[in-house]
């Protein structure tokens, strides 16, 4: 047999208001490290020994505050700064939509972080034994009798003291609680073999279950249906509309969202006249013009716009750029041929966006004016 | 003093100064209302409305907690309940205020004018419901219905103080299961009728719960500030504590969270979706100075209450409760001028003077009904088998 060391002195009552009373007494003779058992949560119980509330409300707001903003966190820097994409015409941050998420992430936050502080802090997890199990005390406590156990850390603990005073307030069976001394050193083994045979056992099982649950059961009707829906998919026969394509061209007349449609398609003089060049030509915006020129007009204009390019004599020869009649165009001219392209040049609309091409114009502008510097400019 | 209290209890009777004060309120409050009808007819009968609605969310809402506790066998509530009790009878005073309204129902409802039903499909199509002869026979029908419960569940609590029959208290339950579906249907055809179809053309099919939710919670509100009032004042038996005061908190908590999880599911729906069919009533609401009302309504009747209410402290805390019960009082009010008035003023918040009446003639009205009821009854109901078992409860 090891050393036993004193845990305390427990005394058994038999009535609820018994109990209460021993608490208010208890109290009364000041004394610290005491507890109560009963085999219900009982009534009054924490008035008469005089508890402090529970700070497990404060692990809660701290959780669920955590769980707000982080949700809150996660979905601006994911849907508003990283991957900005609008959702059903809603804007990037749409907070409204957002409230859910976060209600849902607060309470998940708050009642897992609750209940796991709840067992780590407030029960000292991992510890998963007390001097007071396995003890007659504690079956009967856990039964029908409620009992109160003065523990052998209090400063006025004395066995006999204690003994009399547990007498005095008409408890029965007094008994002395010990425990052996190795449980002191007592270390929880995490590793040991059967627990992690369980933990194998378990994740077999779940590894199992979700294989067989999303590979196998997924594909059984009814659990397929959702595959066969009624929808249309993109680029895929329908019988849905008449002509049988499943993607609908636009409806006459309307426009693509951020785009201006080009309505002088063959007509260039026209546009020459109507069409304004919206972009000033800032440094910035020469830079991207630059850019553009030399990506997709050079290889035959030339970096210069001269028309002596890399590709000289495997196409006709562009004329310059520097030509009185291109230094007299206008800008909407010069655009028309980017459109509609000229001659032997194709249209360049798809490779450069509208925006640049008016910042391709400024550059050009900036060539012409290089050759055929005018006085004021050496100002 | 010995245990079982029921039968120690001896009436306290009121300062007859009470009464007058009350009767007071009143005349000042109903001199108001007259003035504001001569200066401004339209806008008077808007504000009457919201008298109505208030006073209807009392005196209904009063009914369904003395339901309730009789539904669920509530033991806590039961000292409390005559005080409900008394409350409800307000369903008898908020008809009186319906009638200004339904001789003025044209300035009112866009939907009463034959012109508008010829132009509009949607009015036409609506109109097997909203019709002028079936609205009053709604309202009327659901003042006809609430006061043969109300004789049926506070007449007979009444008489229980004299009989001490256990009987009533067993019939009571029963009667409290078919009033449910009643009040259920009752609540949303008032706030339909009344409120939503101050827009015909909207729709919302959670109002009728809106609605509910802060009538639950006014009415608690209500009864929590006279409960805790009468205990302080000593009229109430002395056994009543705090945790009988932790009820009031709770609930009241518990109901400011059913408040905005209602109001937010509403609004959610109705911006997500973005059908013009729906959006244009919060676009009224959230343009201009109604912006302002409307993020302070969030704050008044949502954030305040949550935040104050929020420690446990302060669920039982007999001076915070009592403010929070007259903020989430006047929360309602608020919660009813939103719901009403932009109807009245579609490019901005108008307050003035006229909108303090409905809050005046609805606290004389309260006062005086609460006094008149107590005049000659118990405050407490001696005849209920479960009082001292209420009484003695903790939690």
């Amino acid at each position: 047999m090891n050393k036993e060391i004193i845990y305390g002195i427990t005394g058994i009552l038999d009535k609820p208001d018994d109990v209460i009373n021993a608490a208010k007494k208890l109290e009364e003779a000041d004394y610290k490290k005491y507890d109560i058992h009963t085999p219900y949560p009982l009534h009054g119980i924490d008035k008469a020994m005089r508890l402090k509330p529970s700070p497990l409300g404060y692990f809660a707001l701290a959780f669920g505050l955590t769980g707000a903003i982080t949700g809150l966190f996660i979905m601006w820097l994911t849907m508003s700064q990283l991957y900005p994409q609008i959702i059903s015409g809603k804007p990037f941050f749409p907070l409204p939509a957002l409230i859910p998420v976060t209600f849902e992430i607060t309470v998940l936050l708050a009642s897992v972080g609750t209940v796991l502080s709840m067992l780590f802090f407030l029960f000292k997890l991992p510890n998963n034994s007390h001097p007071l199990h396995d003890t007659d005390y504690m079956k009967k406590v856990s039964a029908d009798k409620f009992g109160v156990c003065i523990e052998a850390k209090d400063v006025k603990f004395d066995l006999e003291e204690c003994r009399k005073f547990l007498e005095s307030i008409n408890c029965h069976t007094i008994e002395p609680i010990y425990y052996p001394e190795e449980t002191i050193n007592f270390r929880p083994k995490i590793f040991e073999t059967k627990f992690v045979m369980f933990l194998l056992a378990a994740a077999f099982l779940v590894s199992g279950a979700t294989y067989v649950l999303l590979n196998k059961l997924m594909f059984v009707e009814p659990f397929n249906w959702m595959m066969f829906q009624q929808r249309l998919d993109a680029q895929y026969p329908t019988k849905f509309f008449k002509d049988g394509f499943s993607m609908r061209t636009p409806i006459e007349g309307t426009v693509a969202r951020g785009t201006t449609p080009y309505l002088y398609k063959g007509n260039p003089e026209k546009a020459g006249t109507e069409l304004v060049n919206p972009i000033e030509a800032t440094k910035e915006n020469l830079a991207v013009g630059k850019a553009k020129f030399d990506t997709y007009c050079s290889p035959c204009h030339g970096y210069q716009g001269n028309g002596d390019a890399r590709l000289n004599g495997q196409f006709p020869n562009p004329p310059s750029l520097h030509s009185e009649k291109v230094r007299n165009w206008t800008d909407g001219r010069i655009y028309a041929v980017i459109m509609d392209g000229q001659n032997s040049m194709p249209s360049y609309a798809s490779q450069i966006k509208a925006e640049d091409r008016w910042k391709v114009i400024n550059y050009i502008r900036t060539l012409q004016r290089a050759l055929n510097a005018k006085e004021e400019d050496l100002k | 003093m010995t245990h079982s209290s029921g039968s120690v209890y001896v009436k306290k009777e009121f300062a007859p100064s009470n009464l007058m004060f009350g009767v007071g309120v009143l005349l000042v409050g109903a001199i108001m209302m007259i003035v504001a009808y001569m200066v401004d007819n339209h806008r008077a009968a808007f504000n009457t409305i919201i008298t109505f609605m208030f006073l209807m969310s009392i005196g209904l809402g009063s009914l369904f907690l003395v339901a309730l506790e009789h539904l669920v066998g509530a033991v806590w509530s039961v000292p409390f309940r005559r005080i409900s009790e008394m409350l409800s009878s307000l369903i008898f005073i908020a008809p009186i205020l319906s009638i200004p309204l339904f001789i003025n129902l044209h300035g009112l409802f866009h939907w009463t004018h034959p012109e508008a039903l010829a132009e509009d499909v949607i009015l036409a199509a609506k109109a097997p419901y909203l019709n002028e002869s079936f609205f009053i026979i709604r309202t009327v029908a659901i003042f006809v219905v609430m006061g043969i419960f109300y004789f049926l569940l506070v007449g007979s609590s009444f008489s229980q103080d004299k009989t001490k029959s256990e009987k009533i208290s067993k019939r009571n339950t029963v009667v409290s299961a078919i009033f449910m579906p009643f009040f259920a249907i009752s609540v949303t055809i008032l706030s339909i009728d009344w409120m939503m179809s101050l827009e015909p053309h909207w729709f919302s099919t959670i109002y009728g719960v809106y609605y509910f939710a802060g009538t639950f919670g006014a009415a608690m509100a209500v009864l929590a500030f006279i409960s805790i009032n009468l205990t302080e004042g000593g009229y109430m038996p002395e056994k009543i504590k705090r945790d009988h005061y932790y009820n009031f908190g709770a609930l009241l908590f518990a109901f400011t969270n059913f408040w905005a999880y209602i109001a937010f599911s509403q609004f959610l729906l109705i911006w997500y979706s973005n059908l013009p069919e729906e959006t244009f009533w919060y676009i009224t609401r959230g343009q201009g100075s109604w912006l302002v009302v409307s993020i302070f309504l969030i704050i008044i009747r949502f954030l305040v209450p949550y935040a104050v209410l929020l420690p446990q402290p302060a669920k039982s805390d007999a001076k915070r409760l009592k403010f929070m019960s007259i903020w989430i009082i006047f929360a309602h009010f608020y919660d009813l001028y939103w719901l009403v008035m932009p109807t009245y003023s579609k490019n901005g918040a108008s307050f003035g003077w006229m909108e303090l009446v409905p809050p005046v003639v609805a606290a004389g009205l309260i006062i005086v009904v609460f006094n008149l009821m107590s005049r000659k009854r118990n405050l407490i109901p001696i005849g209920d088998p479960k009082l001292s078992r209420g009484l003695n409860f903790h939690l």
